[in-house]
């Protein structure tokens, strides 16, 4: 299948159809146009150069919400080997839009978890597009507590639009589940890692996402509301999403710099989804290093330093400082 | 961005009077938004501003708050002078927080203290829904870690009022890791075996209910109180339903088992001072036992 192109590649498909047609005319009429394809290939190389360098925010929420972008199955099934998926939150139901269950990562048991969307429409609905009803964020505690019990580590995959906004979801204490899990996993005294992997919204994601490391892959996304959804309550009108993506500071390169992530895990070249290989290879160098570093890490040290690690993020100040962040006197 | 919890200055004030003023509403005469009655303020400020006929309990603001709630006089605030910064240059954001200074007379959405509550002592937040609709950005996390780590070295329980619209957009992702930033706190002051009560007032929505507001050991709130997850307009075109009237109301939510009660605001200080003399000191002191074995 061939991957869909995003509008902001279009330039690039553009030219490489211009050289392939160019092959194509030089075999079929024998004239020599070597040169002129040289020339052609030449500027391809750049011109990939200069849009997949300077991908603009929006560029990368195209990316994010790609319907071929590899979902959280797609990286358990290359980074993990004995996969066995635990379903159902043993209070209500088993919410499909949260995958969970034991595995082995480089040999070791590790617990993993993630949002799934689905990848065609009927899929889509059964995991009701990746948003999860408080069912899933109880399943995902679940399964984190199974792990603290047995003393491995926690992978978490974050891919989701947001928990789902719906009638049922507040009925049985959205809310509440979504704020268990940040209490709770801000205490496993086992290492815990989330990998950003598609789009991050807001408060659904962040309920997998209390981690000792925190990645995004380049083209994700993580933010308190859509685009959409800030431009609307922003400039009142939806259409401003692109200048909302900006503004809001979503992107891996932003949330890097406002240091809230630890790192960004590279993309292939147009996107996670040219190469889901190549790109689960990328995933597990990042993986491999953290599971390392946090493996030799005590229980305590580890609960501590998570700790720290939230408890550092916010930007405040004080009337009449002239030190912003520095202590009262 | 990185500071160090255990040394810091505690800065003490008691509440300025021209707070309080602005807190109760400038006219005479106040319509009930429920009812449409029309009374004296100065009655409906005799009765807590619960309205005489229908029970409507009107919005209020931390001074009033912290009035109803402690014992006289005994409230010292913490942090009194921190203020939002603009972690993502938003247009706007300092010019908007500068604004909203000015009009309510405090510096941030939510203020934090010390006090008693009949001669019980305890940590109170109070977050006011008159400065940026509540909303959580940096500050609100900031002095709630902050609030929850003064009642963990002072071995005293922490009561949380909420009343906020959700994550403070301007703040983007900085406001949404506010909600981790609380919760583990919170997860702390629950290692210790120290009492969190939460009292959800109009409105406790997004963010700030899906994080501390909903975690109390006893999860209160007062009557009618808008108190969920996702908006109700969200919802509808969701779901393409309308939804019941009640929907997310207090009393709605204790139904579907998420509150321990709905408290009258009459009935708040009373309530609380039970729970307090209920969960007097023991576990306390039995920590400190178990250090010296
Ligand atoms: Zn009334």
């Amino acid at each position: 299948m061939m991957p869909e192109e995003m509008p902001f590649e279009k330039p690039i498909i553009e030219l490489r159809n211009k050289i392939a047609e160019l092959k194509s005319f030089t075999n079929e009429k024998d004239i020599d146009l070597s040169g002129e394809i040289t020339k052609l290939e030449r500027r391809l190389v750049q011109l990939e150069e200069d849009i997949y360098g300077n991908m603009a925010p929006w560029d990368r929420v195209q990316l994010a919400r790609h319907t071929q972008r590899p979902t959280t199955l797609d990286y358990i099934k290359g980074l993990f080997t004995d996969f066995m998926e635990f379903r159902g939150d043993r209070l209500y139901g088993d919410d499909e839009a949260i995958v969970g269950g034991v595995a082995a990562f480089d040999n070791q048991p590790v617990t993993v978890i993630g949002h799934q969307r689905g990848k065609d429409t009927k899929e889509n609905i059964r995991r009701n597009f990746g948003m999860p009803h408080p069912e899933g964020y109880r399943k995902a505690l679940r399964l984190m507590k199974q792990a603290e019990k047995f003393g491995r580590p926690i992978i978490c995959f974050i891919d989701t639009k947001g928990a789902f906004p719906g009638k049922e979801a507040e009925e049985r204490g959205q809310s509440e589940a979504i704020a268990r899990n940040l209490l709770e996993m801000s205490g496993f005294k086992v290492p815990v890692v989330s990998i950003v992997i598609g789009e991050g919204g807001s408060g659904g994601a962040l309920a997998l996402g209390v981690a000792d490391r925190i990645y995004m892959l380049e083209n994700a996304t993580y933010s308190v509301i859509s685009p959409e959804g800030a431009a609307t309550i922003l400039w009142k009108d939806a259409a401003h999403a692109q200048e909302a993506a900006e503004t809001m500071k979503i992107t891996a390169p932003d949330l890097k710099e406002l240091g809230i992530i630890d790192d960004v895990i590279p993309e292939i070249r147009g996107g996670a989804h040219r190469n889901l290989e190549a790109q689960t290879s990328y995933i597990r160098n990042t993986l491999k290093q953290a599971i390392y570093d946090l493996n030799k890490e005590s229980p305590e040290e580890l609960v501590h330093k998570r700790f720290i690690k939230f408890n550092a993020i916010g930007d405040y100040g004080y009337v009449n400082d002239a030190n912003p962040g520095g202590e009262e006197t | 961005m990185i500071r160090d919890i255990f040394s810091r200055k505690r800065h003490y004030t008691t509440i300025p009077s021209e707070k309080g003023k602005k807190d109760v509403p400038a006219g005479l005469m106040t319509k009930c938004p429920e009812c449409k009655t029309i009374m004296y303020t100065k009655e409906l400020n005799q009765n807590m501003f619960v309205c005489d006929h229908c029970g409507h309990h009107h919005r209020i603001g931390s001074t009033l708050r912290l009035k109803y709630t402690l014992d006289e006089n005994s409230f010292t605030e913490f942090n009194e002078g921190m203020i939002s910064q603009d972690p993502l240059t938003f247009p706007g954001y300092k010019e908007k927080s500068e604004k909203d200074r000015q009009s309510t007379g405090m510096n941030e959405a939510i203020r934090t203290g010390y006090g008693t509550i009949g001669g019980y002592k305890a940590v109170i937040a109070v977050m006011d829904a008159g400065f940026r609709m509540g909303s959580m950005g940096s500050v609100v996390g900031e002095k709630i870690s902050r609030a929850i780590d003064c009642a963990i070295e002072e071995e005293v329980p922490f009561i949380l009022f909420s009343a906020s619209g959700g994550a403070r957009m301007q703040e983007g992702v900085v406001s949404l890791m506010q909600m981790a930033k609380t919760s583990t706190s919170l997860n702390r002051l629950h290692e210790k075996g120290l009492l969190f009560i939460s009292v959800m007032t109009h409105p406790t929505t997004g963010g700030v209910s899906a994080s501390f507001a909903s975690l109390g050991d006893v999860n209160l709130a007062e009557p009618q109180a808008l108190i969920g997850f996702a908006g109700r307009r969200i919802i509808e075109q969701t779901i393409r339903e309308q939804l019941p009237d009640d929907f997310q109301s207090a009393e709605f939510l204790l139904e579907h088992g998420q509150l321990d009660q709905v408290v009258h605001r009459h009935e708040l200080k009373k309530t609380l001072l039970t729970l307090l003399k209920l969960h007097n000191a023991p576990q306390a002191k039995k920590k400190e036992g178990e250090d010296d074995a």
